[in-house]
């Protein structure tokens, strides 16, 4: 008998990926998924899905789902983690959901200390919108709505969405990775788990800022794309943990 | 037999919430409607329920999808402009077949408008401004004894088919008190195998979602939630039709109006002329049918609100052309007195 070494984690279905080529989505989702499954948590996780790439998480997790209008996820996890508090709630959102349209939700929901978990996936474009400009698309980045690039005149500086959460009294853990290498994986995982852990330990409020790739959206080759994290993207936004309260 | 109690409107409704089950309330604050959340966060958990008060309407009625996914019964409540707020999040209850409890305690608009009361939300509450094709139940009580009842009876109606319920009156209900009955009777019990609230029972995992991009399955999904409409329509419509035979005129009107029109016709009786109420509990589905028959002594139709006019146009699609249909209303804020009535009704019939 071989003796298995790797296999696909029941975190995630069957159901093939809807995901672009390149696109950092479907390692993101494996690493939660076995996170889920290695916490031994998955029949007791509730997903909330947002508007915009991973609007159909909800089909790649194996858990409960639930998908939210656009931006408000944090608002519908507090719905649900306040009636059952017993259960892993988290949330998977971009930068459009999350930095755009969804800024009260996801600053109340920190203010307030939920306990819940959120996984913030930012590629500083709208993906699946056709790749427009999102809050945090870089200077001089060209999108859609961007074509001569962004200027900090009339669009201002990307929001910095950790460390502006950070601020705020009542979270309990944020901290920002990225999947560009096998190492940055690792970190992510390691995020991953203890952002769900608070929870499990009622701990409060935590958020992984994942800095995630969109190569169509940036029109580069998938390895470009981990190139342009590596050498774009986290010099603006600076990898490490911005906030960690241990409990609230 | 429950004793007889004084209770405002605003704090009726809640007694009743609590009574059918009610496990969580999200709300925000917005006049004349406040003495919702204020009871809830008092009362709710109490009675083992959650009370949230959120950043925005927006984010409460986000929380009740949250909490209606998870199989919770769930109410809101608010005042015009707030639901105005909540309309997207209503859309998408409707898609995702999520049940709760809405409470819209209307003033006067539009805009920011007044706190007065006001019944310029018909359309509102009945034609919605959410996206998409739906509709949603929408009970107006008269008193706040029927206000307790309909709000109870809003939570089976929301569970059994699967539809956000709204609860609709204004301020004046709102704010006076009355003696009413509190409801004792057992709350429907619903067994929601669909709800997201983890599958540790082994049962394979559920979605919560009104998305779908394939058309055909999008259709299919909207013609199955119409023929729950048409369900809707055939057992729950609900009428207080108080015209005989023998009455010349039918006067129409919803909610506290209803009332002043009652001291109307009896204002109208004493000077010989024979008017009778119809007063529509369910303003959606509407009770078409009683407009196409009544009585052969009718002759006009007039329709009061306290708004520019907005009901009369389901009356007339009652009516479909049978008999005159006119309209009185006041707006603003501004309420109709009894005499104001009778004279308008004399008015319009000539006499």
């Amino acid at each position: 008998m071989a003796k298995v070494v790797y296999e696909k984690t029941r975190g995630l279905t069957e159901n093939p990926l809807s995901y672009c080529p390149g696109c950092t989505h479907g390692i993101i989702h494996k690493l939660i998924g076995e996170v889920l499954v290695e916490l031994n948590v998955l029949e007791r996780t509730i997903a909330i899905a947002p508007v915009g790439c991973s609007v159909l998480a909800y089909n790649y997790f194996n858990c409960d789902g639930v998908q939210a209008g656009h931006g408000r996820a944090p608002a519908v996890a507090t719905g649900i983690k306040r009636t059952n508090p017993d259960k892993i709630v988290f949330t998977y959102q971009g930068d459009g959901d999350l930095a755009a349209i969804g800024t009260a939700e996801i600053v109340h929901a920190a203010h307030r200390g939920e306990n819940i978990t959120v996984f913030f996936v930012n590629n500083a474009i709208y993906g699946m919108t056709g790749g427009q400009m999102a809050p945090t698309t870089l200077i001089d980045m060209k999108t859609s709505t961007s074509p001569a690039g962004r200027q900090l005149d009339g669009a201002g500086m990307p929001i910095l969405v950790s460390e502006m959460l950070s601020q705020i009294p009542s979270v309990t853990y944020i901290e920002r990775v990225a999947t560009h290498d096998i190492a940055n994986l690792d970190k992510t995982k390691r995020a991953i788990r203890k952002a769900l852990q608070n929870q499990m330990d009622g701990k409060g409020f935590s958020m992984v800022e994942i800095l995630g790739t969109c190569p169509i959206g940036w029109a580069k080759t998938p390895a470009d794309a981990m190139d342009f994290v590596k050498e774009k993207m986290i010099p603006y936004y600076p990898l490490g943990v911005y906030a960690d309260k241990g409990a609230r | 037999m429950m004793s007889k109690v004084l209770m405002k409107g605003n704090e009726a409704i809640c007694d009743a919430a609590i009574r059918a089950g009610c496990k969580a309330f999200f709300g925000y604050p917005i006049t004349p409607q406040n003495e919702v959340p204020e009871y809830m966060t008092k009362k709710l958990p109490e009675a083992g329920g959650v009370f949230v008060q959120a950043e925005s309407e927006t984010s409460a009625i986000n929380m009740v999808y949250g909490a209606a996914a998870a199989g919770i019964r769930v109410m809101t409540s608010s005042s015009s402009p707030g639901i105005a707020l909540k309309q997207e999040g209503i859309s998408y209850l409707v898609g995702a077949d999520l049940p709760c409890v809405i409470v819209s305690v209307s003033r006067a608009g539009p805009g920011l408008g007044g706190i007065l009361p006001a019944q310029s939300d018909y359309f509102q509450a009945t034609r919605g401004g959410g996206n998409g094709d739906y509709y949603l139940p929408v009970y107006a009580p008269f008193s706040i004894q029927e206000a307790m009842d309909l709000v109870f009876k809003a939570f089976d109606v929301a569970d059994e088919y699967r539809t956000p319920v709204m609860v609709l009156f204004d301020g004046m209900l709102g704010q006076m008190m009355e003696p009413c009955t509190p409801v004792d009777k057992k709350p429907g019990n619903f067994d929601k195998k669909w709800a997201a609230n983890g599958n540790s029972d082994g049962r394979a995992p559920n979605a919560v979602s009104s998305l779908s991009l394939k058309g055909e399955v999008l259709e299919q999904m909207n013609l199955r939630r119409f023929k729950t409409y048409d369900d809707i329509k055939a057992k729950e419509t609900m009428v207080d039709n108080r015209v005989t035979d023998g009455d010349e005129v039918a006067i129409v009107a919803y909610g506290t109006p209803a009332r002043i029109v009652l001291n109307a016709i009896e204002i109208l009786k004493e000077q010989g002329i024979k008017a009778g109420l119809v007063r529509p509990i369910t303003l959606w589905p509407f009770p078409y049918a009683d407009f196409a028959n009544l009585p052969a002594s009718v002759k006009n139709v007039v329709v009061c609100e306290l708004s520019m006019g907005q009901m009369v146009e389901d009356v007339r699609l009652g009516v479909n052309g049978k008999l005159p249909v006119h309209f009185y209303g006041r707006t603003g804020g501004m309420i109709f007195e009894p005499e104001e009535i009778a004279e308008q009704i004399k008015k319009i019939i000539g006499k």
